[in-house]
């Protein structure tokens, strides 16, 4: 246990305290208490920058689960130190807006941070581990935490819907990506990214090579958005504001393009990567920004204004990892840049998408409305908004000098260097990328401007407004200020960011390029000529202006695309269709009676596992090892029979209660007789607190009736029973008398004094030798006494179910 | 339900109190003799439910102002914790260690942490059990 996984846990050891935190101290905001941790954890990190760009990465470990190879692996090189940073620096940012954002008299802040919290470290823990089983546990609670958050105001029908729909994408999206992790570990043997990375070229010549990709890629195209998966995102923007600027900007959304990132030294390479990966990067940049514009909430703007832009950042890794294909050589170098471009502009997203989310949650905050059509003409009544909005639009709008100009240059770079590619076809389809990637630019830039200008100028509405406006408080300010000097800053300046960290992520996305003691080299230019470039993104400017002022007269053709083509549409009625057909299936066999269900139950059992044995001819019946049947056996096996049969000729129900607990009852005696004093205690009791409890089910019940007393006979319950009856004596037969390994109960008898210091095997078979099925046994009783107590005592009243 | 039954009640105190009693002494016997976390935890709600019902849910309520889930949840918790208290040692997950101390008044005592592990085992079976009861029988309809 390091400092590092202490920085992975800290936030959830603070989620833990939040509530007694937020009890304790009502005056106090809770946020204050939990602003200190992402700072604390940034400042930390940066000592790692020495590390990365040294060429030195740390990495730690501690064993988990080693039999399966699972192992709390920390490691951090320059693209988990990235993401790292960039978690814990906006995570603190955000932490302090928050405070401002989310009032202590009405909101439940203690769920809030406990969320939040849960998801910083959720998200560390993706980043920063080497092993691909805790990644994966990470990258689900991920999912969590923002389902969580997304849902944080439940009582909005919206908030759900959101909600449900983000989970049911990305953890189906995770699944695939599960079953893609174990592919790669049936290829290789091994978890570790880093052994993974080493193996690359066992991997490339294996049959599951692409299986194991596509599935993998399905995850992380979920996770950042990227079309046709990215439909849940906008519904997430019904989570409060600093969690959209959070997580589904900066953070959480980047995991899928971290993951494409992490794994590339292991795919890329060939055709099937470079192309999936460029392609739904391309389509998703321009679907995304296409969409954009049509919106009239502002942060559906944003929200697809990230769509867009995550597609740009995947496109470019896609084709940076052309460079692969060439190997260690000057010619690969040049695709290199897509990669620096990619990461660039990640850096620069996380700044000013930051920056806007924060803005917008300032609009919505003070005039209570986030649609363009009832706002405008804010610019004099919030003037440093206006100013954070424009660089903050601006830069996403590729404009000089901040820095979103910068790295839109650089992806036009990469895209026309598609089309000089000679590999995977790219001579004839390349040219698709720099026409839809200019196209997307233009409605970029339309976007940025309808978010800034339809805001700040034109005409003042206060009458559509709920609340009079002004200026936002200046701690809600402080955060995205920060961020847009940043976007100045790296506009201004952006070698410092060139050599201490855009230059190492580079080498852990490509390591193959680059040798132990060379490095990229990485410069940054404000003015590099009259390039081709230069002019696109005049183009850009030129074409959008006209756009944006003739928006009227154009944005009828999104009225042409037939709704029922959307994707949304498509989504919704999957979903009823499914619940539909569930719920038809559910009636046909939920009838009410438990008799119907157990008759269901059993035969299914009596079907499936006997048919199963018998054609595979799995019983062996012998009876040479057999014991001596002993007086007390039998009497004993007699009354259990007696008892028995009582049960179903019993005239009331306390009979039947009594002849099933002497059923039961004799069960225990045999444990003894058997020398299993612990069965037997554990028999004696469950018994008698069954036995109790259906005495008090049966109290509130009317007596049997009399028509019902009389025992028809029913043919199929008897068949029934006696199946079930057979199977299980036969399987018992068998088990005894099939000998294929010797028992490993001797080896219980030995060890359990020896190395866990208890005489009871039982007892120390549960707590050591098997202390992780217990765990997960009592979790599984503890999550269904939940669903008992929430099915009986959260039920709608009598008479109001639907 | 309400009873009123006097030599339910009286008999009910006093075997509940043994009941309870020898919950806790086979649970820390466990280690070594029949018992430990499950079975103490199911014996002491089954003490509980004796109460339960020789008395009514008011009385019970006011007896014991214990949220049952919360038990559950504090079961999980200490199992969890203890699991992950191993990583500190540098050792995987829920790895155990027992040894002998000298204790005042008890003399020569093995301590081990697997004990720590069945507290989390035998409060959540406490919870569970109870919690699903208690639901059960408070239920109107």
């Amino acid at each position: 246990m390091t400092l590092l996984h202490i920085i992975i846990l800290a936030p959830f050891i603070l989620a833990i305290l939040v509530p007694f935190l937020y009890k304790t101290f009502r005056n106090i905001h809770t946020g204050w208490f939990v602003l200190p941790l992402p700072i604390l954890s940034f400042t930390y990190l940066l000592q790692f920058i020495s590390n990365v760009s040294g060429r030195q990465p740390v990495t730690a470990t501690v064993p988990w689960i080693p039999a399966l190879d699972i192992h709390f692996t920390v490691y951090v090189d320059g693209l988990g130190l990235l993401f790292a940073l960039l978690i814990t620096g906006i995570g603190a940012l955000v932490v302090l807006y928050s405070i401002y954002y989310l009032s202590k008299k009405t909101e439940a802040l203690n769920n809030f941070y406990v969320y939040l919290l849960m998801f910083m470290g959720a998200m560390l823990g993706v980043v920063l581990s080497d092993n691909l089983m805790v990644l994966y546990v990470f990258w689900e609670l991920t999912s969590l935490a923002s389902a969580l958050l997304i849902a944080y105001w439940f009582h909005r029908e919206k908030s759900l819907y959101g909600a449900l729909k983000s989970t049911l994408i990305t953890v189906s999206g995770g699944f695939a990506m599960l079953a893609g992790f174990i592919l790669l570990y049936v290829i290789t043997g091994t978890f570790s990214i880093r052994e993974l990375i080493g193996q690359a070229d066992v991997v490339a010549e294996h049959t599951l090579f692409l299986p194991a990709m596509l599935l993998i890629l399905v995850g992380a195209f979920t996770k950042s958005a990227q079309f046709p998966f990215h439909i849940w995102l906008p519904d997430a923007m019904e989570a409060p504001t600093p969690v959209s600027a959070y997580l589904h900007s900066a953070t959480m959304v980047k995991a899928g393009i971290y993951l494409v990132a992490r794994l590339t030294p292991v795919f890329a390479g060939g055709a099937e990567w470079f192309w999936l990966v460029s392609g739904f990067g391309i389509v998703t940049l321009f679907w995304g920004s296409f969409s954009a514009v049509k919106q009239t909430d502002l942060k559906s703007i944003l929200a697809f204004s990230t769509v867009s832009q995550l597609g740009l950042i995947m496109c470019l890794l896609g084709l940076g990892s052309a460079a692969m294909y060439y190997g260690y050589g000057d010619e690969s170098l040049i695709y290199t840049k897509a990669v620096l471009a990619a990461m660039f502009h990640l850096i620069n997203h996380a700044t000013f998408k930051g920056c806007l989310f924060m803005v917008v949650g300032i609009v919505d905050h003070e005039t209570g409305t986030r649609d363009i059509r009832k706002l405008g003409g804010l610019m004099t009544l919030m003037p440093i908004t206006f100013t954070l909005a424009v660089i903050g639009g601006f830069s996403m709008a590729g404009l000089p000098p901040f820095n979103g100009f910068l790295s839109k240059e650089m992806f036009f770079t990469g895209v026309l260097l598609a089309t000089k590619l000679d590999i995977f076809n790219a001579e004839t389809w390349g040219y698709l990328f720099p026409v839809l990637g200019w196209i997307a630019s233009v409605f970029t830039f339309v976007y940025c401007m309808i978010l800034v200008f339809k805001t700040f100028t034109g005409k003042y509405q206060p009458e559509k407004l709920d609340k009079k406006p002004h200026e936002a408080p200046m701690g809600m300010l402080v955060p995205p200020i920060i961020l847009a000097s940043l976007v100045v800053v790296f506009g201004f300046f952006p070698n410092i960011l060139s050599y201490t960290i855009l230059e190492p992520t580079m080498a852990s996305i490509l390591p193959a390029l680059v040798g132990p003691n060379e490095h990229f080299i990485v410069h940054i230019t404000f003015w590099h000529g009259f390039s081709t470039e230069l002019f696109m993104t005049m183009g850009v400017v030129g074409l959008g202006t006209l756009l944006f002022v003739g928006l009227n007269r154009w944005t009828g053709v999104y009225g042409l695309f037939p709704q029922r083509l959307a994707l949304n549409h498509l989504y919704d009625q999957s979903h009823i269709g499914l619940e539909r057909f569930s719920s038809r299936v559910t009636r046909l066999h939920m009838t009410g009676f438990i008799r119907d269900y157990l008759a269901y139950i059993f035969a299914f059992f009596i079907v499936i596992l006997l048919s199963a044995l018998v054609l595979l001819n799995a019983f062996n019946l012998e009876f040479v090892h057999s014991a001596p049947i002993s007086f007390y056996e039998l009497i004993l096996s007699v009354v259990m029979v007696i008892a028995a049969c009582a049960i179903p000729l019993a005239k009331t129900r306390l009979m039947a209660i009594i002849a099933a607990g002497v059923v039961g009852y004799t069960l225990a005696l045999f444990f003894v007789i058997f020398r299993a004093p612990d069965l037997a205690l554990t028999q004696l009791i469950v018994e008698t607190v069954s036995v109790t409890l259906f005495l008090l089910s049966f109290y509130h019940l009317p007596e049997l009736k009399q028509e019902m007393s009389k025992v028809r006979f029913k043919l199929t319950n008897l068949l029934i029973a006696l199946g079930v009856g057979l199977t299980v004596t036969l399987i018992a037969f068998s088990a005894h008398s099939t000998r294929y390994f010797e028992s490993i109960s001797q080896y219980f008898l030995e060890a359990s004094y020896k190395e866990a210091g208890g005489k009871n095997v039982v007892n120390v078979i549960l707590v050591d030798f098997r202390g992780f099925d217990t765990l997960l046994e009592i979790l599984v009783l503890g999550i269904a006494s939940l669903g008992i107590f929430a099915l009986i005592k959260l039920r709608k009243p009598r008479g109001n179910e639907s | 339900m309400r009873f009123n039954d006097v030599i339910l009640q009286t008999v009910t105190k006093a075997v509940a109190f043994i009941i309870l009693t020898f919950s806790i002494y086979i649970f820390f016997a466990g280690h070594h003799d029949p018992g430990g976390g499950f079975i103490g935890g199911l014996m002491t709600a089954s003490a509980l439910v004796l109460l339960y019902i020789a008395f009514d849910m008011d009385t019970m309520n006011k007896a014991i102002p214990l949220d049952f889930k919360m038990v559950t949840a504090v079961g999980l918790l200490t199992a969890v914790l203890t699991g992950v208290g191993s990583f500190f040692f540098g050792v995987p997950f829920l790895s155990h260690t027992f040894g002998y101390f000298d204790l005042p008044v008890l003399g020569e005592t093995e301590l081990a942490t697997a004990v720590l592990f069945d507290i989390g085992v035998y409060l959540t079976v406490v919870g569970v059990t109870m919690t699903i009861i208690l639901t059960i029988g408070e239920d109107e309809g």
